[in-house]
Order: C-alpha cells, then sequence, then structure tokens
C-alpha cells in the first residue's frame, strides 16, 4: 500500500483501519488525526470503527472453563518431573 | 518454529525455569484460552489446542531468546498449531480469493444513511444493542484465514508484522486478509441486522422480530 498524503475522506478512511491497529506511520497518523478533527463523518466512521473493534476483543474473554485450569495445572505438574534438572 | 522446537526438545530446564513458566502461563491463561476458542470455536477443540501449544512451549522454551516476549511467542506457536492441524484435517482450502470484494464493505456506511438518519443515531444504536452472542457468531463464520488474522490482531493485538512471521506470509497479505474479514464481518452483522428488521422503528423490512 503507498502512503501519500490525506488530501480527502477518500484517503482517510483507506488508512484507517491501520490508524486503529497502531500500524500507521507518525506522519500520516498526524494528518489522519486532522482529518477527523475536522471532518465530522469521518470521526464519526473512525469512532464506529473502534467501538466495533473493541467488542470484538472483548469476544476473546471468556470465561476459561475449570476443566481447562485443571488440565493445565496438571500439565504443568507434568512438566516438573524429570527430565528436569 | 516447528524446526526449533524438536532441536531443542531435550534441553534442559531448570526448575527456575519451571517456576517462572508457569507464572507465566498462569497469567496469559484467559488471553490463550480465548483466542484457541475462537479459533476453534469448539470447547473441547479449544482445550486441547490450549494444552498442546503449552507442552510446545515448554519443550521449546530454551528457543525462547528473549523472555518479555514470552506472550507473543506463545501466541504465535498456539495459531501456528492450529493452522498445521487444520490444514492436516481439511485438505488446506485457500479462500483468499473470497471476499476480494467486501474488503471495502463499510457497515457504518450502511447504517449511515438518510433514510435512517431521521430518527437518531442508527450506528451507535446499532453498537449499543449489538449482542455478544451476534457478533461472536458473525465472527465464527468467517473463513479460517481470514478469522485467524482477526482474532491475531483485534483479539490478541499482535502487530501485522508479528501475525505474519507467525502464520508465514507476507505483511501485505495480513493486510488484505484483515481487510477481508473485517469486510466480511460487517457484512454478516448487516445481514443479521436486516434479518432482525432493523427492529427499533420498523422503517426497513417489514419483518417482525
Amino acid at each position: 500500500m503507498t502512503h501519500l498524503d490525506i488530501q480527502d475522506c477518500e484517503d482517510a478512511m483507506r488508512v484507517l483501519a491501520e490508524h486503529l491497529d497502531r500500524e500507521l506511520d507518525q506522519r500520516l497518523d498526524r494528518q489522519l488525526l486532522e482529518h477527523l478533527d475536522s471532518c465530522r463523518s469521518c470521526y464519526s466512521r473512525s469512532e464506529f470503527d473502534r467501538r466495533l473493534k473493541a467488542q470484538v476483543k472483548d469476544l476473546g474473554r471468556e470465561p476459561v472453563p475449570a476443566t481447562v485450569v485443571d488440565r493445565v495445572h496438571e500439565l504443568l505438574r507434568d512438566f516438573a518431573l524429570p527430565p528436569i534438572v | 518454529m516447528e524446526d526449533d522446537v524438536t532441536e531443542v526438545a531435550t534441553a534442559p530446564r531448570t526448575t527456575a525455569d519451571h517456576a517462572w513458566f508457569s507464572v507465566q502461563v498462569e497469567s496469559m491463561l484467559p488471553d490463550l484460552y480465548g483466542a484457541a476458542a475462537r479459533l476453534c470455536r469448539s470447547r473441547a477443540d479449544a482445550e486441547d489446542l490450549v494444552a498442546e501449544s503449552l507442552t510446545k512451549a515448554w519443550q521449546g522454551l530454551a528457543s525462547l531468546r528473549r523472555r518479555e516476549a514470552f506472550r507473543c511467542w506463545v501466541l504465535q506457536i498456539l495459531a501456528n498449531t492450529y493452522f498445521s492441524q487444520y490444514r492436516k484435517a481439511r485438505g488446506g482450502p485457500t479462500v483468499d480469493s473470497m471476499g476480494a470484494d467486501a474488503a471495502d464493505f463499510s457497515l457504518f456506511e450502511r447504517l449511515h444513511q438518510p433514510i435512517l438518519l431521521w430518527w437518531g443515531n442508527p450506528e451507535q444504536e446499532f453498537l449499543n444493542d449489538l449482542l455478544r452472542e451476534d457478533l461472536r457468531r458473525a465472527l465464527d463464520q468467517l473463513p479460517d484465514q481470514y478469522r485467524t488474522v482477526v482474532v491475531l490482531v483485534d483479539i490478541q493485538d499482535m502487530r501485522y508484522g508479528e501475525v505474519a512471521e507467525c502464520l508465514e506470509i507476507p505483511v501485505g497479505t495480513v493486510r488484505s486478509r484483515l481487510a477481508r474479514g473485517r469486510g466480511l464481518l460487517q457484512q454478516h452483522l448487516w445481514q443479521q441486522a436486516r434479518e432482525a428488521g432493523l427492529r427499533h422503528d420498523g422503517t426497513v423490512e417489514g419483518e417482525t422480530p
């Protein structure tokens, strides 16, 4: 992906995902933030995508079943057995 | 990574290593299980995947050069293990051709339409009302290669470079799979919303929930 300057909404939305993933270089990141400051529609989309990403992240927070905890503890006990030195 | 693991399988590990390893595993178990559950979509498989990944990690501990990288390293082992087993089990379908046109799909743009805007802020309402269960179903429906990248980036906070290394694909492929995965995810959500008739005001679709 080539990274020219951000001049309009289309440019801004093209790099939005990388901004939210903290993968955008500093210069473009600053340009994007400036654009979001002045463009209500892109700001709204940015907030929407940010919230959706956070909700996806939340899917990873699941209670660990007791069977998994027990099994991992058992594994760790096994690891402690010889051939440890 | 596979080579590393077998190569150092017999490397001696001390009781201090074991104590350190145990503490690390305890603290990241929720992350590990969370990733495994969303990759496998089945509790039993997720449990096996966690156990197998931890076994590989313990056996290959000597190949971990920087201990502060433990979390990322174990997640890489987990993703690798999942991916190699999946490919063995299902013959390795390639889905890179799928979802190409989904990459540009924006749920926000669909919701942010004049016809919907008169009654408020549809996109925020949508997220406020989005059920975890519906989102989970949309994620689970993604083709394997896209879901893996979305899980590693969005759920596990991995950098594109780390995902690329972990899955042995170019960073550009990580970007495109991520874009397609997210686009497809949003399409699924849009579909679900339409099926539910965007039920707040009934202006879209006539179906009763």
